[in-house]
């Protein structure tokens, strides 16, 4: 059975899925119900001097009959005072001391008030301290958050001063609404950050209501821009996660965070070297209990795998992530459609000829526009048994529908194959080119 | 009551039922439809599971050829309106197909996802949501005249289905179109004949009234009788012909006029024109095709304690389809198979049982047709209290009788396909006329592809 423990920058927890700091862990009777549900460590929803929230605070994208693609939120620090927060957090301690329990901070740009929030924050037992840079709504304008986090001077100083108080590992929150993640990851480094969390929630406007012309969400007629969150911001935070795992000036453990639903979000996270993951808006949207797949999937996919523990496979995707100019371009795959799979929707023909090469082909037709003409000419009729010896549709795919692919036009580019509604009816296909290996770093060196 | 009692042996044997009362039914419920509508949210997620395929099969298999990943996107994306216009534009009767039509035989049977061990797509229910939120609110594009722009004027002789569709077409191109239909209310079998638990008449009227708002004119007379064709001819420069097929087949033995005989046609028609008509004790049904399982199904939700149907061949040779039968069996009728009629019996000048004989299949024919004897000394009677003919519709062709230089074949008139011309170029035809009886669909598509081909000529001709 794999090992799930973890030790995070000197943060010891039972198992790496931690709960951002968010609604989820708003108060300590939620967060000794996420430690019962399995939660290995939970960071405190952020806290600082009290503040006054809007109703309503939350909007998203919907997608295809899924809710939540997409989760805004303009939702500021917690609303509770520093006082009830703290000895909340020192009660959830004495009854979990297993589980990690960090403190989100963010306080004025003042050195003796983030000396004064880190001792009272550790004085209540905090495993680790987590300092708030990205909240990129309301706060920033204040001259917290994200507008600290966006600006990689600031960024080192606060942390150092943090570093002149702290006695735990001090984690630095990244904001992703920064043009490269590393200047600010490397500053934190600078000051002394024990480790990074990224990343906060992306800048975003997630839709506008077309009836009051107002954009949500509606807060009295009127809106503001909130933060990003959810399954749509994965890739976004994996790419940053990359960035700054791959850095060699930054260095330090990472906290993934981002669109994290399952283990499989997790395990990638992992493989681009995050010691734990951090997740908000899944937990928001189902409640604690996702928690339990998240650990069960991981555990069978390490099984399977065989690594033992999670330092067996940190980091193992990071060498595979390069710059475009080392592939190699004489790797050559071409599309194959497998018509004994083939349902015959057609997508990968109009999507090949409307948005890549036009190498997928219908027997018979020119171009797509003649097929649709010669649909739209034909006669059909209800089958009727006592009129016709045709009978009606039999399931099967009729062969004519089965487009085949130009495989010396195909660009091998896998647009068909992203389209394609039916597992293993278009495969991509290597094809040999019998030439060596070369980049376009080497071609150009060689032209 | 009747009185006389199961004697034998059929295929069926199977013994009466002591006492069959009426069934308590309301009336409220009777016919209550078999694809409810979808709301909003459920329209909505079904839409959302559409492929979007290009060059969609199921808008091959409609014979209306009705755009219908375009129409079902529009409901994903809220854009009703545009989705009521995509499927009226290709079907102005899309309101009744969408609960008319046999789409697993149609749409639905060539929807992708049951290649991929999925449930289609409710393509009838979708469009059905799309026409439904339409019918509130029409376009005015499709709710007021539009001007008329040629000189021509075109006659629809029958107001079914097929005349409405080719009616709505030109008029909307602008010719001066009158239907002339016998019947009291036009809209053929779509408003006297479909079961009311797909169609009610007063939606079938609901889309008679559009068509008449577009500016088609409607009269009642019945052609070659009240007036002649000649007369027709003379007022119109095309004339499109859509009268549809006769009445009910007579099963030609004896006792077919007794009391209690009434054919499928007229059952359907009585008891959608008479919202308290009902049906009591046991009925036989005698047929195999669609029309005898809408009687059937008709005569148990009016009431009947027991509806059985005959048919002379067995269950594969059946006409009707498979959709129809099976939800036969779940309204709860009876069937019984290789029975032949041979005598209706009376008692008292009722109907009260029939005279059966067993059949036998023969090898089937080159058409696949199974021929059939009669098994000698197999005769059974069956008791009932009504007995309900349904073999089919007459073809109609006195009216025409090869007159008028149209040539009229098995009793169905004979046209170009592509374009519905007749043998006599100013006349055109469709639907169950031309096609032998097919569904209403058929007829719609039947109706426009004339109205093209009657607007190109005109043009022609004028220009
Ligand atoms: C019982 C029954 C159930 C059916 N159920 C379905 C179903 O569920 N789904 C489906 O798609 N199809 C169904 N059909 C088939 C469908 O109703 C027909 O295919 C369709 O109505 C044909 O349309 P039409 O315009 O050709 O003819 P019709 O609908 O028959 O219309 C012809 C009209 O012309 C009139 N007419 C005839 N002669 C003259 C004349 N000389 N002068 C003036 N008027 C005349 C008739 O009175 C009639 O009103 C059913 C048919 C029957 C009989
Ligand atoms: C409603 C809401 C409130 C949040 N509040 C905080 C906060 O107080 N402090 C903080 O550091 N991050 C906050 N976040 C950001 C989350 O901690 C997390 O970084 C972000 O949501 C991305 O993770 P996810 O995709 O799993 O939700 C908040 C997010 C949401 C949705
Ligand atoms: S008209 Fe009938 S066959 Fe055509 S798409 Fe609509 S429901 Fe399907």
């Amino acid at each position: 059975m794999a090992d799930l423990t973890t030790n995070f920058a000197g943060i010891r927890c039972p198992n790496p899925f931690w709960l951002a700091s968010g609604p989820p862990t708003n108060t300590g009777d939620q967060v000794m119900r996420a430690f019962d549900a399995g939660w290995g460590g939970a960071v405190w929803k952020t806290i600082g001097d009290p503040i006054v929230n809007t109703t309503s605070r939350y909007s998203s994208v919907d997608w295809n009959n899924q809710r939540m693609m997409g989760l805004n939120n303009i939702e500021l620090i917690s609303d509770r005072s520093i006082e009830v927060n703290l000895r909340e957090i020192g009660e959830v301690k004495k009854r979990y001391p297993k589980h990690a329990v960090i403190a989100s901070l963010m306080v004025e740009s003042k050195r003796e008030t983030w000396q004064d929030i880190v001792k009272r924050a550790e004085d209540a037992g905090a495993d680790g301290l987590e300092l708030n840079f990205g909240c990129p709504h309301g706060m920033s304008e204040r001259g917290m958050g994200a507008a600290v986090g966006q600006v990689p001077d600031y960024t080192c100083m606060i942390t150092e001063w943090v570093k002149e108080a702290a006695r735990t590992p001090v984690l630095v929150k990244l904001t992703p609404n920064i043009t490269d993640i590393r200047t600010v990851a490397r500053a934190a480094k600078r000051g002394g950050a024990d480790g990074l969390s990224a990343i906060n929630t992306i800048n975003s406007i997630t839709g506008i209501d077309l009836d009051t012309l107002t954009p949500r969400p509606n807060v009295g007629g009127l809106s503001s821009h909130g933060g990003y969150c959810g399954p749509a911001v994965k890739p976004i935070a994996l790419h940053m996660v990359q960035q700054i795992a791959s850095d060699p000036e930054v260095g330090i453990p990472i906290s993934g965070i981002g669109g994290i639903t399952g283990w499989r979000e997790a395990a990638e996270f992992f493989l681009l070297g995050c010691g734990t993951v951090q997740v908000c808006t899944a937990a928001m949207h189902y409640g604690y209990r996702i928690v339990e797949d998240m650990i069960d999937g991981l555990s069978h996919w390490m099984d399977e795998k065989g690594f033992a523990n999670l330092a067996s496979f940190r980091g193992l995707s990071i060498p595979r992530v390069t710059e475009w100019k080392h592939l190699d371009l004489n790797h050559h795959i071409v599309a194959r459609i497998h018509a004994e799979k083939c349902i015959g929707c057609d997508l990968c023909y109009i999507a090949c000829w409307d948005g890549a090469h036009q190498c997928i082909h219908r027997e018979g037709y020119a171009k797509p526009e003649a097929a649709v003409a010669a649909t739209r000419a034909s006669i059909a009729v209800t089958p009727i048994a006592k009129l016709d010896s045709h009978a009606g549709p039999d399931g099967i795919t009729p062969p004519e529908r089965i487009p085949h692919v130009d495989e010396d036009e195909c660009v091998g580019c896998n647009l068909c194959w992203l389209v394609c509604p039916v597992p293993g009816s278009i495969t991509m296909e290597k094809v040999e080119t019998g030439k060596p290996f070369e980049s376009w770093e080497q071609r150009a060196a060689r032209t | 009551m009747s009185k006389i009692d199961f004697t034998a042996m059929g295929s069926n044997p199977e013994p009466r039922t002591p006492n069959p009362e009426s069934r308590v039914v309301n009336p409220a419920s009777r016919f209550q439809e078999i694809h409810p509508a979808l709301d909003a949210h459920a329209a909505a997620i079904e839409a959302n599971r559409c492929l979007f395929c290009y060059d969609a099969p199921c808008t091959a298999a409609c014979p209306t050829h009705i755009d219908v990943p375009r129409f079902i996107k529009k409901i994903a994306t809220d854009n009703l309106r545009g989705s009521a216009l995509t499927i009226l534009n290709s079907n102005v009767l899309g309101l009744s197909c969408a609960r008319v039509c046999p789409v697993d035989v149609l749409c639905e049977g060539a929807c992708v996802m049951v290649r991929e061990n999925y449930k289609p797509i409710e393509i009838g229910r979708l469009q059905r949501f799309a026409m439904d939120r339409f019918y509130e609110k029409p376009d005015s594009a499709w709710s007021t005249p539009s001007p008329i722009t040629h000189t021509e004027r075109v006659g629809c002789v029958g107001g079914g289905p097929a005349s409405l569709a080719c009616a709505a077409e030109l008029r909307r191109r602008g010719y001066a179109v009158t239907v002339i239909d016998n019947r009291p209310l036009p809209g053929g079998l779509n408003t006297y004949g479909v079961a009311e638990y797909k169609l009610r008449p007063q939606d079938s009227l609901r889309e008679v009234d559009m068509i008449r708002s577009l500016g088609v004119e409607f009269r009642q007379a019945l052609v070659g009788d009240t007036i002649s064709l000649e007369s027709v001819e003379k007022e119109f420069s095309l004339v499109f012909l859509g009268m549809g097929l006769g009445t009910m087949q007579r099963l030609g033995i004896p006792g077919e006029s007794l009391h209690g005989v009434i054919d499928a046609l007229r059952l359907i028609e009585r008891y959608k024109t008479a919202p308290d008509f009902q049906v009591r004790g046991r009925v036989v049904v005698i047929g195999g095709g669609n029309t005898a399982i809408d009687a059937a199904n008709a005569a148990r939700r009016l009431g009947a304690a027991e509806v059985h149907l005959f048919y002379r061949r067995t269950e594969r040779e059946m006409p009707a389809f498979r959709s129809e039968f099976d939800r036969s069996k779940v309204e709860g009728v009876r069937f019984h198979w290789l029975a032949q009629p041979m005598e209706i019996i009376g008692f008292e000048g009722n109907a009260a049982a029939v005279r059966f004989v067993e059949t036998r299949l023969g090898a089937p024919d080159h058409n696949g047709r199974c021929a059939i004897t009669p098994v000698p000394g197999s005769q059974y009677q069956f008791a009932c209290d009504m007995v309900i003919p349904a073999i089919g519709q007459e073809r109609l062709t006195s009216l025409l009788e090869n007159t008028r230089g149209i040539t009229v074949k098995n009793g169905l008139v004979v046209v170009d396909r592509p374009t519905g011309r007749t043998t006599n170029p100013r006349y055109f035809a469709g639907g169950d006329c031309v096609n032998g009886g097919r569904e209403v669909v058929d007829a719609v598509a039947d109706g426009k592809r004339a109205a093209l081909a009657m607007a190109a000529q005109l043009e022609k001709s004028s220009g």
